[in-house]
């Protein structure tokens, strides 16, 4: 069964290159571009990992990630931060909210898939 | 017609109002809620200074030479202007020394010498007494004259009727009386009667308002105002004569003399130093005593010329002058007012009468009676163990003794002289005072035997040239040696000493007493070094600033023997109460513990000297006390190594006063580094963020197309694109923090010129309009040919119209979107408006916009919009040349981003 | 901030300040009242009604009157 992964970013053109590795990885690709969007997409879609930037409208991806991780039905989801503030407070702040994996912008293309691919079991 | 026991009854009504409000305000004070406690209080208690002698006697006086009754209240004046320097020294020094009158200041000041005690005691008491005189004579003539009312007759010479049908004579009982009953109700430790201070106070309203009234009657009743009564008064030779004074040196000098003695005496007169520093309870009252207390005696004064012209005019002979207050509503049937005048001189009388004896007795007993009693071995007094009552009782027939001197000198001496001249005998002797008392709290080398000197000196040439002609023009005395001198030399005859004229026979006598006076207090002082007493007593009050408490005791005496004798004065229970609290204030929990040491002495001193003078105290003290007296070297270097501790520890305080301040700064300044440290940091985590994000676009297509040259033909396309805008975009952002950093930091070049926004505006319009074309988004102008002309830079003005069109542009819908620019010249500025029909700007984000990387309408998705710098840069560039740039807008009714600049010349009027 | 003696030393150099004020108007009182500018008022003449030197002696007593209270009332 093909994995989904949900991609939150309001820049478009960093969504656009994200949704195109992951298509290309064989991921199912969802997109949000704010905060509120991304965690009304988590409730329809169920998505097996959620690719998050931090700074971004409404809700920022470390309110979204506390969210996300209050919730105990989504355990098993997978979190990965995206960021371009690279600050080791920041790093700290994202994983102990609950994330997973944190990648500092700009990220390698090839790095991101392999952290993604394993992430999910791959 | 006013019935005699009406005057009496409402003379005996307004007195027993009086002892209303003294007892009232003494319940008040040992409540604690002192009513006096005020400084107008203060300052009209100070009024006191205006006696009989003001409220009849300035009339009278001004009736003979016109304004030459002026000086008297100038003087008092010009003292209170020095009161800030004079007066609030000597209230902190009496304060600290427990002072309990002029006498015991003087002999507290030079070593707490009972001889000059006394002898200060001797001097006010003779020069004062013929001053009380004139106070009973005031009350009975004017007694007398509202008898007869309405007729008008001048009462019968002093000492002519029999003593029983004398009326001066039980007004001086009734006095006497009043004053026991008022000021010797009990014995207090601090010397000080709040109720007698609260009666004084309100008398001198009283007497305020009477002669008030008679002035404002006299001036708007009589005649039609002040222009009326002078334009009467210029009619005759006589009057007309009254407004001005005699253009010669004489008449000057004497100005100057009494305007000088006055300004003394309001200061040294017993009654005045009782006020003014006895009974002071915060020194900083003198504040508005400085100018309320002159404000009082300008107010009394208003209508003093007029009274005496209406009186000249009314009566041009049979009435004295110094009558006409009283008379002159007599005349007229005025009876209320008649009645009114008559208390106004009551409380004149009374107010002077009371605190002049109050203030006299206290002198006679402290400084003349119980030396002499304790020296007495023979009375066993050292025996006594209550010695309070007997203090009392001295007091209460010194106060008696007193009036009846008094009324003996109304008897004998009443008629030689008008009021006005007792008066200024009396200011005459108690001017001898301001040598020893002025130069004493300046100068340190003043000795006992140099006050000794200088007091006789000036009093026995005072009694000469002033006490002995008035004598010898009252009958007392052959009046020869007036005429001739002492044993017929001509050059000693007393109005012209030395041969000396030319001088009124006040300022006479003020000359070659004070010069006596001076000469002996310098020149006798100068014969020795001051001893150890005397410097340790000058340091007291010289330096009473420095606050620097000298211990002058050595050894010490137990609680036993001190107790005893305290409470011998005291009283018993008083004693205990004080020996209490001073071990309270020592952290002892009983008076048995206090140490017998030189504090303890110290205290026990200044309480005794708190109720019978500092003189007396300290010869009491040291019965007890087996004192080892200090040597004057010893007294020296204690005050030495004092006043070194004193300079150092100022140094001390000095140095760690700087060094308080360098801490501050430094703490200050670390503080704004480590703000500054943040921001910066806040800034480049920023600047990092907003680099990154193109960056990272530009680097996830590039990978993406670099491991798979296969990517088709369109997509290829679509990511170089996409890397090339990222690109540009990273240079812009580059670009425009370098520029706002160069703006920031003052370094940016500037070449301001005259240049008109309308040209700018429509070159700007134009540069953008193939973007606008392009978005379909219309863009209107109105803008006038020229004239809105500013000084600025030509290409920094053009960047802020382009970025707020290029703003403008992003938020409005391509289509349907409408952008309008106008430039208008309002006042002294020029506007120009840059407005959109896009989704307008929330409240809250009005200001924000304006920070660095912040973005409004973050909603639409079609980032990027730009770097989030372009607001910011324009703002600098607008407030550089002077301006403002803000935003307004209305929810969902578009924004409209508005700049102003100041108009260049008259360009734009 | 400041230490409380230096809040102390500034009400003192105040209150000095006040006093030299207080002299120098104690000076200007002793110019005013005497001769030789007294001699200047001390003749014949009316202002409003009111004789030249009367007039003088009482405006320039309420003058100095009301500046030794501004200066002595004003507070820092």
């Amino acid at each position: 069964m093909t994995k989904k992964i949900l991609i939150v970013d309001d820049e478009p053109n960093i969504v656009m290159s994200l949704e195109f590795l992951m298509k290309k990885a064989g991921f199912e690709v969802a997109v949000a571009v704010d905060g509120e969007e991304a965690l009304a997409q988590v409730a329809k879609l169920n998505p097996d990992l959620v690719l998050l930037d931090v700074m971004m409208p409404k809700k920022s991806g470390y309110e979204v990630c506390e969210a996300l991780r209050s919730d105990p039905a989504r355990a098993a989801m997978k979190i990965v931060m995206l960021t371009a503030k690279g600050r080791d407070t920041e790093v700290a702040k994202g994983m102990a909210l609950g994330a997973d994996a944190y990648v500092t912008k700009p990220f390698s293309t090839k790095e991101l898939v392999t952290q993604v691919t394993s992430l999910l079991g791959g | 017609m006013l019935q005699g026991w009406v005057i009496v009854l409402a003379a005996f009504a307004y007195l027993g109002v009086l002892f209303a409000i003294a007892y009232r305000a003494d319940r008040r004070a040992d409540a604690g809620r002192s009513v006096i406690a005020s400084p107008v209080v203060y300052a009209l208690s100070l009024a006191v200074y205006c006696t009989t002698w003001t409220f009849y006697g300035s009339v009278g006086r001004a009736a003979a030479t016109g304004i030459g009754f002026l000086p008297i209240y100038l003087g008092p004046t010009l003292t209170l202007a020095l009161g800030w320097f004079i007066i609030a020294k000597i209230v902190r020094v009496a304060k600290l020394n427990r002072i309990t009158s002029i006498a015991d200041f003087v002999a507290s000041r030079y070593g707490k010498s009972q001889l000059l005690g006394g002898l200060v005691t001797v001097i006010a008491v003779i020069g004062v007494i013929p001053y009380i005189a004139l106070q009973l004579k005031a009350v009975s003539n004017s007694f007398t004259i509202l008898l007869s009312y309405p007729e008008i007759v001048m009462p019968a010479k002093a000492g002519t009727a029999p003593l029983l049908n004398d009326s001066a004579f039980y007004v001086a009982i009734v006095m006497a009386a009043f004053t026991i009953l008022f000021g010797t109700r009990h014995l207090d430790a601090t010397e000080r009667h709040e109720g007698m201070v609260a009666a004084i106070a309100f008398e001198s309203v009283v007497k305020l308002v009477a002669f008030f009234t008679v002035g404002l009657f006299v001036t708007y009743g009589i005649h039609d105002g002040f222009a009326d009564v002078f334009d009467r008064a210029q009619e005759s030779a006589r009057l007309s004569a009254l407004m001005t004074t005699a253009d010669t040196a004489r008449s000057y000098g004497s100005w100057a003399g009494l305007t000088f003695l006055s300004m003394l005496s309001v200061l040294l007169l017993p009654r005045q130093f009782q006020i003014a520093v006895v009974e002071n309870v915060n020194p900083d009252h003198v504040r508005r005593a400085i100018w309320l207390f002159p404000l009082y005696l300008f107010i009394i004064n208003i209508f003093v010329l007029p009274i005496a012209i209406g009186g000249l005019l009314q009566f041009p002979s049979g009435v004295d002058a110094d009558t006409f207050v009283l008379t002159l509503p007599m005349a007229h049937h005025q009876q209320a007012i008649a009645l009114l005048v008559f208390i106004g001189g009551l409380s004149a009388a009374t107010g002077m009468i009371i605190v002049e004896t109050i203030a006299l007795s206290t002198m006679v007993c402290n400084d003349l009676v119980m030396p002499v009693l304790l020296r007495m071995r023979s009375l066993r007094l050292q025996e006594r163990h209550d010695l309070s009552g007997l203090l009392l009782e001295i007091r209460r027939w010194a106060i008696g003794l007193i009036l009846m001197l008094g009324y003996l000198y109304f008897r004998l001496a009443g008629e030689a002289y008008a009021l006005v001249s007792i008066g200024l005998i009396s200011f005459a002797a108690v001017a001898q005072f301001a040598p020893a008392v002025i130069g004493g709290l300046y100068w340190k080398g003043g000795t006992r035997e140099g006050a000794l000197a200088g007091l006789s000196a000036g009093f026995a040439v005072w009694v000469y040239t002033l006490l002995l002609p008035s004598f010898a023009k009252s009958g007392w005395l052959p009046d020869d040696f007036m005429a001739h001198g002492l044993f017929g030399l001509e050059l000693l005859r007393p109005l012209q000493l030395f041969g000396l004229t030319g001088l009124d026979e006040i300022s006479h006598c003020l000359f070659w007493s004070l010069l006596a006076n001076i000469g002996a207090y310098l020149g006798v002082s100068l014969l020795r070094a001051p001893n150890a007493r005397e410097v340790r007593q000058a340091t007291l009050f010289v330096d009473v600033e420095e606050r620097g408490r000298v211990v002058g005791w050595r050894g010490g005496a137990p609680v036993a023997d001190l107790l005893p004798l305290a409470g011998r004065f005291l009283g018993p229970e008083r004693a205990r109460e004080a020996f209490e609290r001073h071990a309270r204030e020592r952290g002892l929990a009983a008076v048995e513990d206090l140490p017998a040491d030189a504090r303890l002495v110290q205290f026990a001193e200044s309480l005794l000297a708190g109720a019978i003078g500092s003189a007396s105290a300290r010869v009491m003290v040291a019965s007890v006390v087996q004192e080892e007296p200090l040597g004057i070297d010893e007294v020296m270097n204690i005050l030495d190594e004092a006043s070194q501790v004193r300079a150092y520890s100022h140094e001390l305080e000095e140095k760690s006063r700087e060094l308080e301040r360098a801490t501050a700064e430094l703490r200050e300044a670390n503080e704004r580094l480590r703000e500054l440290d943040r921001m910066k940091d806040d800034f480049m985590s920023t600047v990092s963020h907003e680099l990154r994000t193109p960056l990272t676009s530009i680097r996830a297509f590039s990978e993406m197309l670099f491991d798979d040259p296969c990517t088709e033909l369109a997509e290829r396309k679509r990511f170089l694109g996409i890397i090339v805008s990222e690109a540009g975009r990273l240079t812009r952002l580059i670009n425009q923090i370098l520029d706002l950093a160069k703006l920031e930091s003052g370094r940016a070049e500037w070449s301001p010129v005259e240049v008109d926004l309308a040209e700018i505006a429509r070159e700007s319009a134009d540069s953008m309009s193939q973007v606008y074309r392009h978005k379909g988004v219309a863009l209107t102008l109105d803008v006038p040919e020229s004239g809105a002309v500013v000084l600025g830079d030509r290409d920094r003005l053009t960047q802020v119209l382009i970025n707020l069109l290029s703003n403008a542009q992003k938020f409005v819908a391509a289509g349907s979107g409408q952008v309008r620019v106008s430039v208008r010249c309002e006042g002294e500025f020029v506007k120009v408006v840059v407005s959109d029909n896009g989704p307008g700007v929330p409240a809250e984000e009005r200001e924000t916009i304006f920070e660095k990387f912040r973005q409004g309408g973050s909603v639409l998705t079609d980032k990027p919009h730009g770097t989030g710098l372009g607001l910011p840069i324009s703002r600098e560039i607008v407030e550089y040349f002077g301006g403002r740039l803000w935003v307004e807008s209305d929810p969902g009714g578009g924004a409209a981003f508005v700049f102003t600049l100041p108009v260049f010349g008259d360009g734009g009027r | 901030m400041a230490p409380a003696f230096g809040v102390e030393s500034i009400a003192m150099n105040h209150s000095r300040l006040t006093a030299q004020r207080l002299v120098a108007l104690f000076l200007l009182g002793c110019l005013l009242f005497n001769f030789p500018l007294l001699a200047l008022f001390n003749q014949g003449g009316e202002v409003f009604g009111i004789p030249l030197l009367y007039a003088y002696l009482f405006g320039a007593w309420l003058a100095l009157i009301g500046l030794m209270a501004f200066v002595a009332e004003r507070r820092h």
